[in-house]
């Protein structure tokens, strides 16, 4: 048989990856000092960090099964409340000035929070998604009423104040780098981010499951004609996702060292933003367009504070106009 | 008379509003290749896609293997050994074309013999095996669908218009390859509109207008029989060569 010519090598498409070293560069001459630089630039890749924690999962979600799940917010809220409450009630550990001690509330804290938002999800996806799987407006309108119950029930349960919630003792206070400060928080913000962008890509580049999952973002039909149940896979990807955004919950609540009722809603008109640049139901492009978005939100917060939510809105627009799927589209059916 | 390994009797599919198939019965035998013609909107996707169960049938039954399979989900039937190439091939274009295979092979990875018969029977499947499946020519797309669809032994295959916007050198390969796909256990049956393939390598026909089928048989009797091609088809195998 004739094949023609042998096919273009499969290139990284690396112009995306570029943007962040260049939007990091392209700030440097408006920012007065190197250590002030320094010091956003990590702090911007830390925030971006934790967003793409509470974004990977609604990612998925929406390019799996076409679920436009606007009640992602609640599984942050609900990790960042559970992650809380046993924080505080380990308040001496958190407080004792031993890493060991205060990763024995921590790691609790942490799984409690994924577990809490993952039943959740769980939950969720059972009695509130499934029964408007293929209608985006009825979607729109049952997540959002979800939303606010759950929103209502942590009022309930944990009341309406917000909740101070001072960091463990060894992760509070910064490096010293030369002249930079550079917190200790946002450091482990950023390893935790790295480990989990890791693990994600190592589930999804070197197991059967992350093919079947990729797979079934392009095309689920096909992969239902192959003999595998899609809805099985969209369930476990639905709590998987729901317990990162718990994760990115408790990770965030510890950023701004304080919780209500709200977190997990304000963080919304970020996540969708994400998603958009990065390319609705690819997790590289929501890594990418998380720091992109976390540096951005830091940069211009410091230079020009008023603009801080507006800027994210002229990258995703400047982003749309360049490639209008976004950084790393997926291929849909 | 054997059963039939696939039999439809009065299936009726809605697509919203519209009544698609209208009491559609046919069989296809347990060996050889039935092809399935009618013209434009006569059911035959709808058909294929019924008896997949990607769209569900309104009324009738659908027996496979002696056992009726109507009320089946979509991957109950792939695992009955049914398996699907539609129209628009269904590649995974994100993923590689061994990523495609690996990705179909259930029951584990592919035997090596069997790769190598695939190997043989469309060479670019491995000349092409790291490359990502959206950069496969239209073709070589084609291929790495039938490729994807007998990575393990099935019992019927489902194959929609595998020759759609293909060139005449790769009709070609593709009717010697169904050629070679009619000599394993596996039956098949095939939408298509062009002729010349359809009378190559059909073994029997069934036409469909409107809905329904209206002429079943041998396909070398309609091959011969340029009266009844104009009335079932609109035009004579013969004026398409």
């Amino acid at each position: 048989m004739s094949h023609g010519s042998a096919l273009p090598a499969q290139r990284l498409d690396w112009l995306p990856l570029a943007l962040i070293p260049a939007i990091a560069l392209a700030a440097l001459p408006f920012i007065p000092s190197l250590p002030t630089w320094v010091t956003l630039t990590v702090a911007g890749l830390a925030m971006g960090m934790m967003i793409f924690m509470m974004a990977a999962g609604l990612t998925l979600v929406f390019g799996l099964m076409d679920i436009m799940n606007f009640a992602h917010g609640v599984f942050i809220s609900v990790g960042a409340y559970a992650g809380t409450s046993v924080l505080l009630a380990m308040k001496p550990s958190m407080q004792a000035d031993s890493l060991a001690a205060n990763l024995s509330a921590i790691v609790p804290a942490v799984l409690a929070a994924m577990a809490l938002a993952g039943f959740l999800g769980w939950f969720f996806e059972r009695v509130v998604i499934r029964p408007v799987y293929g209608d985006h407006l009825k979607q729109i309108l049952v997540t959002m009423g979800g939303l606010i119950v759950v929103e209502q029930l942590i009022h309930v349960v944990w009341g309406p104040d917000i909740i101070p919630l001072p960091r463990p003792a060894t992760i509070t206070g910064s490096f010293i780098v030369g002249d930079a400060a550079i917190e200790r928080y946002r450091v482990l913000a950023v390893l935790v981010g790295l480990a989990v962008f890791a693990a994600m890509w190592l589930i999804l580049n070197r197991t059967r499951l992350g093919l079947l999952i990729r797979a079934g973002v392009e095309n689920r039909e096909m992969v239902e004609s192959l003999g595998y149940r899609i809805r099985s896979l969209f369930v476990g990807v639905f709590i998987a996702g729901s317990a990162l955004a718990g994760l990115g919950g408790v990770m965030w609540a510890l950023y701004q060292e304080s919780v209500n009722a709200q977190i997990g809603m304000q963080m919304m008109v970020v996540l969708f933003i994400v998603l958009i640049i990065g390319g609705l139901g690819s997790v590289g492009g929501c890594f990418v367009g998380a720091l992109l978005v976390g540096l951005m939100a830091n940069y211009t917060g410091y230079l020009a504070p008023k603009l801080a939510l507006g800027s994210n809105i002229l990258l995703m627009v400047l982003v749309l106009l360049w490639r209008p799927r976004g950084l790393f589209p997926v291929g849909r059916a | 008379m054997a059963e039939a390994l696939l039999a439809l009797a009065g299936v009726n599919t809605h697509i919203g509003q519209y009544h698609i198939l209208q009491g559609v019965d046919f069989e296809v035998p347990r060996a050889g290749l039935t092809m399935l013609l009618g013209r434009n909107g006569a059911g035959k996707t709808t058909t294929l896609r019924t008896v997949m169960g990607l769209w569900q049938a309104s009324a009738g039954a659908i027996r496979y293997d002696g056992a009726e399979i109507t009320r089946r989900t979509t991957p109950e039937r792939a695992r009955l050994g049914i398996a699907y190439v539609p129209e628009n091939m269904g590649i995974f274009a994100g993923l590689t074309v061994r990523e495609n295979l690996l990705l179909a092979a259930r029951s584990g990875p592919p035997e090596d013999r069997r790769l190598e018969w695939i190997f043989r029977l469309f060479p670019a499947m491995q000349k092409f095996w790291h490359a990502h499946a959206g950069n496969l020519s239209g073709g070589q797309k084609q291929m790495l669908a039938i490729a994807r669809a007998i990575v393990e032994p099935r019992r019927l295959l489902l194959v929609d218009e595998p020759t759609k916007g293909l060139a005449p050198s790769i009709i070609a390969n593709m009717i010697e390859a169904f050629r070679e796909l009619k000599r394993t256990e596996t039956s098949l049956l095939v939408v298509e509109q062009n002729f010349h393939f359809a009378r190559s390598v059909g073994d029997t026909v069934a036409v469909m207008d409107c809905g329904r089928i209206v002429h079943a048989g041998r396909m070398a009797d309609l091959a011969a029989d340029d009266s009844l091609q104009q009335k079932l088809l609109g035009l004579s195998l013969q004026a398409h060569q």
